[in-house]
């Protein structure tokens, strides 16, 4: 899990870039500015195979873009279009599919999303919308109540139920297709925008359908855990701020004649919250390294690799919060108004534990994984 | 993972399979910490059969009788060792404290003498740092020694919370060697043979009942004008090297113990029906999930680089981090067992985890509390100001 030169330049051309470039309190126009410039970095090509001109590299380079995004609470379509997307096309799309369309969201002359469940639930079951034949297409039919759609998308990809086997299918459709319509939500965590999408009877042609029916249904779930590392990758990195947020605040507070940072209450406090921080950042980029040996052959199996991932998941998703939460207790007065930072990682750490779903889920299956086996 | 790794951990865990049997085999899983008390004898005669087999001293250098080992496959043996059951080490403070603290710091005559003892598992080593008036803070050290006429050092003091000192040959020991000095100034560091007329050695009683930790009195007790590590008055610097060396790749390997534990918990709970609570369930995955932090956090602080001076996250919260997993393991295991708890189980398997509930009472007190973890992480991890 060391770091190679290599990935420690990219992690250190990430935390100058994002520094200089990201207000997470700018307005929305900029988004797309910012969006574009991240393009031409060639963070989108990241995990891209190089035979389709992407970078060829893997879970830990994204790892250490997801941290950086998210000590900047970054306002941008990297995870929907990099972590969901397109991971969705190399886990599940057929190589026809996978051709016509990673360089295009790698270069940026597409922006996608994906649709899955609510908050990104991969069981067949809680799909939302429906497909039926149409003599050589499809049409989709249902609505997805909260779609991760900051207006700069120009496609998604979805998860729809199907009548014949396997039961799931992956559709690619273009924003403006007919009969679609996505509604702005009033989101909490404004780093976060949300749409609605109401699919009423959307024709699509044939070609349309982009899964390959043998791995769509492992394909999807294997996707939403890897998202779910990336996600606790982004938690460390916000966890991280809060750290920060609250050391600077402390030690340039002063009461009773001293900087509350040098009261050992204080301390402790603070303390806690980098153990808490520095382990799952440990487990995520530990697991991350796993993961991309796996990729290279040596082998984590679908059952170990979704172990792994709720561990780094869990401690994310809790480090977070907590850290969200003391560095507003640690402002003080100030922590609770919208002018300081802390409120807005307290939003996107609440978002972000509900989100792949919640640890309690995470924890079942891990609970099933360890004392339900024969 | 390279095939040269791959062969040896097949070489240890052939190796354990064939040696940790017959007499050894009741010390399967047994000894260490909160379980020291078991078998002492049997397991120095196991640590003589690990040495003949060429397991002690893995990373010392080849000059020094060690295998220069990179650190990947240190980290494989403790890993398959455990994995085998293989018992607590006895020989552990000489091994992975006393030993590289002489290979760097130590004289060449100091080397000869005492690192083959060592390795072959001949003479033991107790820890001589903490005072009933010091604690953690070891500049508040009173234990006072001085040079006699005949050039051999001599001590007056008291030392605490000394591991195994009774079933040791020899201690090192922080004292004050100038009158009237304080705090990190004026200390020197000593090797001390404990089998003398001025050294008494009394057990102290812990809440499990055991007694692996002792009081160490010395009353005029006297070691060579050679034993001392470092020059006088330089013991400060000598101490902290050698407290560096307490959280290296063996230390993670006892804590691979953890991994074993963990497991007793989930038999008990499969067998007795807590496994069907969702709230115990919770709890357990809680436990897994928190292992595999300790487990990434060690292993990023064995492979980031050694020779760097820059504070290190991982290794500041190592501490804290694993002995409250432990202390809330411990926990989890009564609620598992429930109220069968109550009562000495002679089954090894309750009864080791009764063990670990009552001895990880202490993983948050001893080599600094939990309270001086949080001021050093803050301090030093975090540039708090002192107060």
């Amino acid at each position: 899990m060391k770091l190679s030169d290599e990935q420690r330049a990219l992690q250190e051309t990430a935390a100058d870039f994002l520094a200089a470039h990201t207000n997470a309190r700018k307005e929305t126009d900029a988004d797309a500015e910012l969006w574009s410039r991240i393009v031409e970095l060639g963070w989108a090509a990241v995990q891209v195979p190089e035979d389709l001109d992407g970078l060829g590299l893997g879970p830990v380079e994204l790892v250490l873009l997801m941290e950086e995004m998210g000590r900047r609470l970054a306002r941008t379509p990297f995870l929907a279009n990099v972590v969901l997307a397109q991971t969705a096309l190399l886990q599940a799309a057929s190589a026809e599919a996978q051709q016509r369309a990673l360089t295009a969201l790698a270069y940026g002359e597409r922006t996608a999303t994906l649709i899955l469940g609510p908050g990104l639930d991969a069981e067949p079951a809680s799909l939302t919308v429906k497909a039926r034949r149409d003599g050589d297409g499809w049409v989709l039919a249902g609505e997805a109540a909260q779609v991760l759609d900051d207006g700069l998308l120009t496609h998604a990809y979805v998860a729809a139920r199907i009548e014949e086997a396997p039961g799931v299918a992956l559709f690619e459709l273009a924003v403006d297709a007919a009969g679609l319509s996505r509604t702005p939500l009033e989101v909490w965590d404004l780093t976060r925008p949300q749409a609605r999408w109401c699919f009423d009877e959307v024709r699509l042609t044939a070609d349309a359908r982009v899964d390959d029916p043998a791995r769509v249904l492992a394909g999807l779930a294997r996707t939403r855990v890897l998202a779910a590392l990336q996600l606790a990758a982004e938690q460390v990195g916000g966890a991280a701020q809060c750290l920060q947020l609250a050391v600077d605040y402390t030690k340039e507070r002063v009461q009773f004649g001293k900087p509350v940072a040098s009261f050992q209450a204080v301390k402790h406090r603070v303390a806690e919250m980098m153990v808490r921080m520095e382990t799952a950042r440990s487990t995520v980029l530990g697991v991350a390294s796993r993961v991309a040996q796996g990729a290279q052959g040596s082998g984590l199996d679908d059952a170990a690799l979704a172990a792994e991932i709720a561990a780094a998941r869990v401690q994310a998703s809790e480090a977070y919060r907590y850290c969200a939460q003391e560095a507003i207790q640690l402002h003080g007065g100030v922590g609770f108004t919208w002018e300081y930072d802390p409120q807005m990682h307290f939003k996107r750490a609440q978002w972000a534990s509900q989100w792949f779903g919640p640890t309690r889920d995470w924890r079942e299956a891990l609970a099933a994984h360890l004392l339900d086996a024969a | 993972m390279s095939m040269n790794e791959q062969e040896f951990r097949q070489e240890v865990a052939d190796w354990m399979a064939t040696h940790l049997v017959g007499r050894f085999a009741c010390l399967k899983h047994r000894g260490g910490p909160g379980d020291e008390e078991a078998f002492p004898a049997l397991r120095k005669e196991w640590e003589q059969e690990l040495a003949a087999g060429g397991w002690v001293g893995l990373g010392w250098p080849k000059a020094h009788g060690g295998r220069d080992l990179p650190l990947a496959l240190q980290l494989a043996f403790h890993e398959e060792y455990v994995r085998a059951g293989g018992p607590g080490r006895i020989g552990h403070i000489g091994e992975t404290l006393m030993a590289p603290t002489l290979i760097a710091l130590g004289t060449p005559e100091q080397q000869r003498r005492f690192l083959p003892g060592i390795r072959e598992g001949r003479e033991y080593w107790a820890q001589g740092y903490s005072e009933p008036g010091a604690g953690s803070d070891l500049a508040a050290i009173t234990t006072r020694c001085w040079p006699g006429e005949d050039g051999r050092w001599r001590l007056q003091g008291q030392k605490v919370w000394t591991s195994l000192a009774h079933e040791s040959e020899w201690i090192f020991v922080v004292a004050r060697s100038t009158p009237g000095s304080v705090g990190r100034e004026g200390l020197s560091f000593l090797l001390v043979p404990l089998d003398q007329p001025g050294i008494e050695i009394h057990p102290i009683r812990q809440m499990t009942g055991e007694a692996e930790f002792n009081s160490v009195f010395f009353d005029g007790a006297v070691t060579e004008a050679d034993c001392i590590v470092g020059k006088p008055g330089e013991g400060w610097k000598v101490a902290m090297a050698l407290l560096g060396f307490e959280r290296g790749v063996s230390t993670l390997g006892q804590q691979m113990h953890f991994i074993h534990e963990l497991q007793l918990v989930i038999d008990v709970a499969r067998a007795n029906g807590a496994a069907r609570d969702p709230a115990i369930r919770q709890r357990i995955a809680d436990a897994w999930v928190g292992l595999q932090g300790l487990r990434y956090n060690g292993l990023r602080m064995l492979e980031e680089d050694t020779g760097s001076t820059k504070v290190r996250p991982e290794a500041l919260i190592y501490k804290y981090a694993w002995s409250n997993w432990h202390r809330e393991l411990g926990q989890l295991a009564m609620d598992v067992i429930g109220v069968a708890g109550d009562v000495r189980s002679d089954d090894d398997a309750v009864r080791r985890l009764q063990q670990v509930f009552f001895f990880s009472r202490a993983d948050t007190i001893y080599a600094g509390t939990n309270e001086i973890q949080l001021n050093i992480i803050a301090e030093r991890g975090l540039g708090m100001p002192r107060g």
